[in-house]
């Protein structure tokens, strides 16, 4: 019962949140909607005792993403007129008929998918339920330890090379 | 869940958040104080004994103020932010085990807000959040300063988390050989400092046993790296930049006045306190300490393992006020090259050092 309050009232959040990410007039706004939805969603993964991808999403795209891109919008300043013209003429009825397909699929997934809503409390609850890091843990450092090295050095590479740009952008611009 | 464990949730988190409450009235208190002995000053002696209740005063003052709301503000915004500044503030406390747990009857009450399986990654998380509500106080309130102030938190609070998080995780590895595998929970990481090295090394038994086993003795370049970047990250001075009276009148808050400034205010030292109480707890021994359990009333050897929580977490905060009465602000420059260029590196390098430490400890050396 609890759950489903959560999960009812959380959705609505993430809904809410995105809406005002795309409607809003304002980036600053923008950027908080955002916020909002990824404190809805990291609820609903604490909501399935996934608290490390929880606390993870807050540090990574809350914590740390949306800082930057906060930063960013007030360097290249917020109250600047915007140039609303469109240059992709067919993207609002693409998206349109995209949004009417999903939908149609949601809604029929929901009348006729065979699926339970949320578990219910006392439906089976995992064992783990205060070993969430030691679950993901494992098969990270054992069966996908060479996919997670490699990416750690492709992370290390883009790195690198943003700031090697940065430099070499520097140098062409006060030499010439 | 039973109706005794709901109430026992109920007193942990109202038993936290009282303690903080207070703590902080007494904080600010204590901080004008120490800082008017370093100044030679005597600093506030009107408001009860000491001048104690003159935050009390202070608050109520601020309380019953008009909140001036300046023509330019970005209204949502500008009403949101001391709360998105108050709320993690107080979140982060609740992670930190401040006492022995205790039963009452057949429940054991653990003296702490919650523990959690990732309790040190709320920690980050929270306070990765704090720097919202000073960016969006800055921005929303349509004034010059204010929005240089938000602008310089985002950047350096970037920088010293992430000197911070690698402070935190060399310990989190050496609190891993401590015991059962690794952890991120408080209360187990403390629970791993109690007792003295001698149980731990036993070749250097007759000194090692009067040292006790603290993570700060084999972690001390993590404690002091992770001591700067709390500073930075608290904005307290010398790293206030963030609102630097002499550039930047008053920074973020310039524009608030009357309670949503207090709201600030509360914010800054909950945070102070909070900050110091995790570095006792990750380096310190949190509760740790001897409580001569038999020889002395039950009561007595229960209640002292929160004086030395409370003991160590002052010393910490004692160095804040310290610093702030006696060093300099940075120029914003030399913040940002200490952040980047020595605070960061120096705690990869510590991380590796340690991690080559632990790895030969465990296994020996690969070739043998």
């Amino acid at each position: 019962m609890v759950e489903t309050i959560i999960f009812v009232l959380m959705g609505l959040a993430a809904i809410a949140g995105a809406i005002t990410v795309v409607m809003a007039r304002n980036p600053v706004y923008s950027a908080i909607g955002l916020l909002g939805t990824l404190f809805a969603v990291a609820v609903l993964y604490v909501l399935q005792l996934a608290h490390f991808v929880a606390a993870v999403q807050v540090i990574v795209y809350a914590g740390a993403v949306l800082t930057l891109f906060l930063f960013v919008i007030m360097l290249i300043g917020v109250d600047k007129e915007e140039n609303r013209e469109e240059n992709l003429r067919f993207q609002r009825p693409v998206v349109g008929v995209l949004a009417g397909v999903i939908v149609v699929m949601a809604a029929a997934l929901t009348a006729f998918g065979d699926f339970d809503w949320v578990p219910a409390s006392g439906a089976v609850i995992p064992e783990v339920t205060n070993g969430t890091i030691q679950a993901v843990a494992e098969p990270l450092f054992t069966d996908w330890v060479l996919a997670f090295e490699a990416t750690a050095l492709l992370l290390t590479i883009a790195a690198a090379g943003a700031i090697a740009l940065a430099h070499y952008r520097r140098r062409e611009s006060t030499d010439g | 869940m039973t109706w005794a464990e709901f109430w026992i949730i109920i007193l942990r988190v109202v038993l936290t958040f009282g303690l903080l409450l207070v703590l902080t009235i007494v904080n600010v208190w204590l901080e004008r104080k120490v800082v008017a002995d370093m100044q030679s000053r005597i600093g506030p002696n009107r408001a009860g004994p000491y001048g104690i209740l003159q935050t009390v005063a202070d608050g109520l003052k601020l309380f019953f103020k008009e909140s001036v709301t300046p023509r330019k503000v970005e209204l949502g915004m500008y009403v949101l932010a001391p709360f998105l500044a108050v709320v993690p503030a107080f979140l982060i406390f609740m992670m930190v085990p401040w006492g022995a747990p205790f039963m009452i009857g057949d429940q054991e009450v653990a003296l702490q807000g919650a523990d959690l399986n990732v309790g040190l990654l709320f920690i980050l998380a929270m306070s990765s959040m704090a720097v919202y509500a000073v960016v969006l106080a800055g921005w929303s309130s349509g004034s010059k300063y204010p929005l240089i102030g938000g602008v310089r938190a985002t950047a350096q609070a970037i920088s010293y988390e992430a000197a911070m998080g690698l402070a935190m995780v060399a310990v989190v590895m050496f609190s891993a050989t401590q015991g059962d595998g690794g952890t991120l929970s408080l209360a187990e990481i403390v629970e791993r400092q109690s007792g003295t090295w001698g149980d731990i090394i036993p070749a250097f038994e007759p000194v090692a046993r009067f040292i006790p086993r603290w993570n700060i003795f084999p972690q001390i370049v993590a404690f002091l790296i992770f001591l700067i970047a709390i500073v930075a990250e608290t904005n307290r001075a010398p790293f206030d930049l963030v609102e630097a009276e002499q550039e930047l009148v008053g920074g973020f808050h310039t524009e608030y006045s009357g309670m949503r400034f207090a709201m600030f205010f509360l914010a800054e030292y909950v945070n102070i306190f909070s900050m110091s109480a995790i570095a006792a707890t990750l380096f310190l021994g949190g509760w740790n300490g001897p409580t001569f359990e038999g020889s002395v009333p039950a009561i007595i050897s229960g209640i002292l393992p929160t004086v030395y929580f409370l003991l160590k977490t002052y010393a910490i905060v004692f160095l804040f006020f310290w610093i702030r009465a006696t060093l300099p602000r940075l120029r914003y420059d030399q913040l940002m090259s200490l952040g980047w260029k020595r605070l960061i590196p120096g705690a990869l390098g510590w991380l590796i050092l340690s991690t080559f430490v632990i790895a030969f400890r465990q296994f020996g050396v690969p070739w043998g």
